[in-house]
Order: C-alpha cells, then sequence, then structure tokens
C-alpha cells in the first residue's frame, strides 16, 4: 500500500459502492420472503441479514480468484477496465432498483466486465462460450430448478399440513423461513463479499501495488465486508416490496418452501460447480411457491418485466461499461470524468426515488394499508391490486405502483403516492 | 459449445430431491408439535407426535448444519 495512486484509489473506492449496491440489491434474496409473510419485522430482517453477510465475508479464506470465471481475458487488465466495468454494474444496479425489480447483480458486473473490455481490446478478449455456459445457461436455468422444487415443496407441505390449524403452524413455519433465509444470507455474504474483494485485489495487482498471486490485505477483506453489510442493512425496500409481495401473495408455507428451494438450490449449484445466480433462484422460487398453492396467482406481468430486466442486464451493463472505458482511456481527465460521471448519476437516482419513498414502514403496504384516511384510501383504493383479477387490471397496478412518478408532469404525485 | 448437461442435471435433481425432503420433514415436524400441543390441551400428552416431531427437526438442523458447512469450506 506505498503508493496507491489516485487512479487505483478511485477504483477501490468504485468497487466498494459496487459492493454497497450489491448489499442493498440483493438483500430481497433473503429477506423478502421473510418480510412479506411477517416472519421478522422489516428492520430485524434486514439487521440481521447483513450481520450474516458480514459474518459470511469473513467465513471463508478461499478468494474468488477470478472475478470474471474466464469470461474475459484478465492478462494485462487495466485499472482502467475495472473501473469502466465497476460504472456499468452500479449503474444498472440502481436502475433496477430504482424500478424496484430484482437482477442480478453478478451479471451486472460481468456485462460491465465484457462491454468494457471489448472497448478496451476488442471482441477478441471475449469468451463467446464462456458467456453462454457460465450466464445464459444459467439464467434460463436458475429460476425453472428452484421454481419447480418450490412448487412441489409447497404443494407437499400444504398436502400434509392440510389438516392443521394456522395457529398451530405459524410459528414452525416462521423458525424454518428465518434459518433458510439466514443460509442465503451467509451464502450471499461468502459469494459476493468475496467477489469485491477479488476485484479490489485484482485492481492492486495491475497498478502494481500488489504482486500478482498474492491474497487480499486485511483492509481490503475489512472494508469489503463492511460495504456489503452496510448495503444489506440500509435494506433495497423497492426489491423486497417486488419479491414478497409484486410476484406473488405468499402464505407463511409457500415462504418457507420458496425460501428453503432458493437455499438448496444456491447451495447445491455452488457445490456441484454449476454455479447458478442467487436472484433468478430465488425469484423461480417465489414464484413456483405461488403456483405451488390452490389459487394462487402469479402476476405475470410483473414477472415479464423482470425477465426483461434480466435479459437487458449484460447488453445494458455493458453500453455503459463500453463507454465508460472509452473515456476513462482518454488518460487522467477522463478518469475523473467518469468518476464525476458515476457521482452525479447516483445522486440523481436517490433523489428520483426520494419522490416515491419505499422504506421499512411500507414495503409490505401493496395492497393492505388500514389507514382510513379520506385521500390516502382513495389513491391506494387506486393501486389496491383486485383479487385474482384480469391481466390487464394487475399490469395496470403495476405501472402505477411500482414505476417511479414521471419527473415533472405528475403534481400530485409525491402526497398522494408516499403512502402507498 | 460444451455445457455441463450432467452437473446442471444432477443441480436439479439434488435441489429437487433436497427441497422437497426437507419441506416435507419439516412440515411433519411442525404438524407432530401442533398434535402434541392438542394433547396437551386436553390434559393427555402425545409423546410419539412429539418424538417424531424432534426427529424431524433435528434432521432439518443437520441440513441446515450441512449447509453451513458446505457455504465454509
Amino acid at each position: 500500500m506505498e503508493h496507491i495512486t489516485l487512479l487505483l484509489a478511485i477504483v477501490v473506492v468504485t468497487a466498494l459502492v459496487f459492493d454497497f449496491t450489491n448489499g442493498f440489491h440483493d438483500t430481497a434474496n433473503a429477506m423478502a420472503t421473510t418480510i412479506s409473510t411477517g416472519a421478522l419485522k422489516p428492520k430485524t430482517a434486514v439487521v440481521m441479514s447483513a450481520v450474516l453477510n458480514l459474518v459470511g465475508a469473513f467465513l471463508s479464506v478461499e478468494v474468488a480468484k477470478t472475478i470474471s470465471k474466464g469470461l474475459v481475458n484478465e492478462d494485462g487488465i487495466q485499472p482502467e477496465v475495472i473501473l469502466a466495468a465497476l460504472v456499468g454494474a452500479i449503474l444498472w444496479n440502481l436502475v433496477t432498483w430504482l424500478v424496484g425489480l430484482p437482477s442480478s447483480s453478478s451479471h451486472a458486473l460481468m456485462g460491465g466486465l465484457i462491454g468494457a473490455t471489448v472497448a478496451s481490446i476488442g471482441v477478441s478478449g471475449v469468451n463467446g462460450e464462456v458467456v453462454v455456459s457460465k450466464v445464459l445457461i444459467p439464467a434460463v436455468a436458475a429460476p425453472i430448478v428452484a421454481g419447480i422444487a418450490a412448487t412441489l415443496g409447497t404443494k407437499l407441505t400444504y398436502k400434509i399440513g392440510a389438516k392443521t390449524s394456522e395457529k398451530d403452524t405459524a410459528k414452525g413455519y416462521r423458525v424454518g423461513q428465518i434459518a433458510s433465509a439466514g443460509l442465503v444470507s451467509l451464502a450471499h455474504g461468502t459469494n459476493d463479499a468475496q467477489k469485491t474483494m477479488g476485484i479490489i485485489t485484482l485492481a492492486l495487482v495491475a497498478g502494481g501495488t500488489l504482486a500478482p498471486g498474492s491474497n487480499p490485505p486485511v483492509w481490503v477483506i475489512v472494508s469489503a465486508g463492511t460495504a456489503i453489510a452496510l448495503g444489506t442493512a440500509l435494506g433495497g425496500w423497492r426489491i423486497i416490496r417486488t419479491m414478497g409481495k409484486g410476484l406473488t401473495d405468499l402464505q407463511p408455507q409457500q415462504g418457507f418452501a420458496a425460501q428453503t428451494s432458493a437455499a438448496t438450490v444456491i447451495l447445491a449449484s455452488s457445490h456441484l460447480g454449476f454455479s447458478l445466480s442467487t436472484t433468478h433462484s430465488v425469484s423461480g422460487a417465489v414464484m413456483g411457491a405461488g403456483l405451488g398453492r390452490k389459487g394462487g396467482v402469479v402476476r405475470w406481468s410483473t414477472a415479464t418485466r423482470m425477465f426483461v430486466a434480466w435479459g437487458l442486464t449484460l447488453p445494458a451493463a455493458g453500453l455503459v461499461g463500453a463507454g465508460a472505458e472509452y473515456v476513462a482511456r482518454q488518460g487522467q481527465w477522463g478518469v475523473y470524468v467518469v468518476a464525476a460521471f458515476l457521482a452525479a448519476s447516483c445522486v440523481a437516482i436517490w433523489l428520483v426515488s426520494r419522490r416515491q419513498p419505499v422504506d421499512h414502514t411500507n414495503v409490505n403496504e401493496v395492497e393492505a394499508d388500514a389507514e382510513p384516511d379520506g385521500v390516502v384510501t382513495t389513491a391506494i383504493a387506486a393501486v389496491t391490486p383486485p383479487p385474482a383479477g384480469t391481466v390487464a387490471a394487475v399490469a395496470d397496478e403495476d405501472l402505477k405502483t411500482t414505476i417511479p412518478a414521471p419527473a415533472p408532469t405528475d403534481p400530485a404525485a409525491p402526497p398522494a403516492t408516499a403512502a402507498v | 459449445m460444451k455445457i455441463d448437461w450432467a452437473a446442471l442435471g444432477s443441480v436439479f435433481g439434488v435441489s429437487l430431491v433436497a427441497t422437497v425432503a426437507l419441506v416435507g420433514l419439516f412440515t411433519l415436524g411442525v404438524i407432530g408439535l401442533s398434535k402434541q400441543e392438542q394433547a396437551a390441551a386436553q390434559g393427555g400428552s402425545a409423546a410419539l407426535a412429539r418424538t417424531g416431531a424432534y426427529a424431524c427437526f433435528a434432521l432439518c438442523l443437520g441440513a441446515v448444519a450441512y449447509g453451513i458447512y458446505l457455504i465454509v469450506a
């Protein structure tokens, strides 16, 4: 750490910002079902997830040696390329958070990396076969595998538990959900915090500060673990709401089956060498659990928007990554421009999000709200989905609830929608 | 283009079996405990149901422990 150049410092800070966004983007994976079924209070849930993420970051000593899984040629990768990749990934994470859609943080990072690499050394730097086998196939497989497992699990638990009363079993399912959510959090900490450590280490090696092949220094481990835990504790409430309430309505049994299926798929896949995205697995599991209950509905319009976001992740993050790389390559000032652009975009997205804040107080309020206020009730009535309504009506509801109010054309929006 | 169908298949199989088994076990445990509670409310006891429930939960706990082991390893 003797001479960290300004460029390196920017890369390190950007990597930590990515880690932070990764944390709050992925809180939903572990805690959405727990929060929506009421197994844990929203705040308790995110704090528990944050602690487990932090623990997870320190648990494993095995470092992600290759951040890109052979996706791009890592030899001679420049710090500018890493910076550009991170910019693409962060922006995609923030935009999807703004519209409340779960999408894979890893895919965003890979997309940014592909884009930046193409801009830097051309298409030859990207291994197309690996893109298909490590990114595209898992993206399709994860929700299917987790979804089928969750459907069967849900069917089973309703079948053999049919004779029991809800009162007697609620506590049991609660504990079960918390346990499987805890496992997902822990696994997330080890995987994703390690990823950032790997990136920072790679940048330090690329910048000549560390010898090639060295392990991440302690300050990298501590800061990466802390960043992801802080992000998780902040809670990506918008995404939690979509995952826990938007895709389907979950009862405790379904929440338990979904989270168990997701935890199993994540652990089995990483152990058996066919890594599946956490986000995709959990989303699939939630939808599967929705289908598994008699009379359960999956809101396909929300699901479709989510699938579209998944499809756009790679190209969108890649385009931004490529653009950022092109600018950053211009020299010192280019790097500053990219850093300033990133900071400005983050602030802008945050400001837009304040128009219609979603936090721990209203995370579960897509459809149920008991406030007997004239204006508020009307506003809620306007956005409350009809019970198992038609597709058209549901699509309408989605547009109103999860897409942030369009900027200046809707002056009445902030007061009315704040409570929704 | 080589896709590791074997690995994907085993992920699918293992996930399916493990999820269904775990959810089933846990549900049996929950049912066992609720039976025990009903019996206790009526002044009796359902030792078999309770023992069975604890056995189910123990197996689930074992699965969680194995999961943590997989994360750490």
